[in-house]
């Protein structure tokens, strides 16, 4: 972000004059609450944080290997 | 089709720069209010009569609008319900459901959404939604997300996390609150602070949901 984002006029949230996107405020919000919930909820819940993606990088127009992006709680 | 492009444009907004002239005066057709316009008509008949003089023995082709379902009308009166949709990324909580009221945490603060309300786009904030039905309510801890009033009295709210409050544990809201409050203290950077300021909201909100 280069220009800060409270140099408009208008008044922005303050996680967005930290520099915070929308969505990551949200996906925060969303895992604040999964933690307060009580068992078994919690775990159920757990399964909805994991993000799991492939990545591959082309160079040259010829796709490298795959590299394997898991973000969960556990890993 | 793209022959007809520059009409349908000049169709639009002569239409409704008409309109409203006579209502409004000072808006300007191109800034018409997206509940004002009147919605497009799915089959566009000049087309068809041009599409059938060029090829006649070809089907004309659907445009999307053709397989949208059109809008529900907005109704004379007020209507005496408010249909609720209320949907979650991994299941639909609420759909297509009448009822009295529904109060939203927007960001602005609760919001009560009776039927008839203006059409309205609300951001939310970590905090409690109540669905009232005759006599029941049923309230649920909404995380973040938005809330779409219609002008026809449909109301659509998404979030991203929502539970009903009989599932927070209290001991963890608490814990959090003062984990949360010490690294708002502690924090240094400007990311720092706001994490942690975000985390003494919503579990601030948490702690008023369950005592409130």
């Amino acid at each position: 972000m280069a220009t800060a984002a409270g140099s408009s006029s208008a008044a922005v949230p303050f996680w967005r004059a930290a520099g915070m996107t929308y969505i990551t405020y949200s996906n925060i919000c969303a895992s604040l609450v999964r933690g307060c919930l009580k068992e078994p909820y919690k775990s159920e819940a757990a399964s909805r944080e994991k993000v799991h993606f492939a990545v591959t990088k082309w160079v040259s127009g010829k796709p490298e290997k795959p590299t394997i992006r898991s973000d969960s709680p556990e890993d | 089709m793209y022959r007809q492009g520059s009409r349908l444009l000049m169709r639009a907004t002569a239409a409704d720069g008409a309109r409203l002239r006579v209502t409004a005066g000072s808006r300007p057709a191109s800034q018409a209010f997206s509940t004002e316009v009147t919605e497009a008509p799915a089959v566009d008949s000049s087309f068809l009569e041009a599409w059938k003089k060029a090829a006649p023995n070809i089907d004309p082709p659907k445009t999307p609008l053709a397989f949208m379902k059109p809008r529900p009308p907005t109704p004379s009166s007020i209507p005496s319900k408010l249909t609720l949709n209320f949907v979650l990324p991994y299941q639909s909580e609420i759909s297509n459901k009448e009822v009295d009221m529904a109060i939203i945490p927007a960001t602005t603060g609760q919001m009560g959404v009776l039927p008839g309300h203006v059409a309205t786009i609300a951001e939310l904030k970590p905090g409690v939604l109540s669905v009232h039905e005759g006599n029941e309510v049923t309230k649920y801890f909404v995380s973040s997300g938005f809330a779409f009033i219609h002008a026809n009295s449909y109301a659509d709210i998404v979030a991203v996390e929502a539970v009903s409050l009989d599932r927070i544990d209290p001991s963890l809201v608490q814990k959090g609150l003062a984990d949360f409050t010490q690294k708002l203290n502690s924090a240094v950077t400007d990311l720092e602070k706001a994490e942690a300021q975000v985390g003494v909201e919503v579990h601030s909100a948490l702690n008023a949901a369950l005592t409130g």
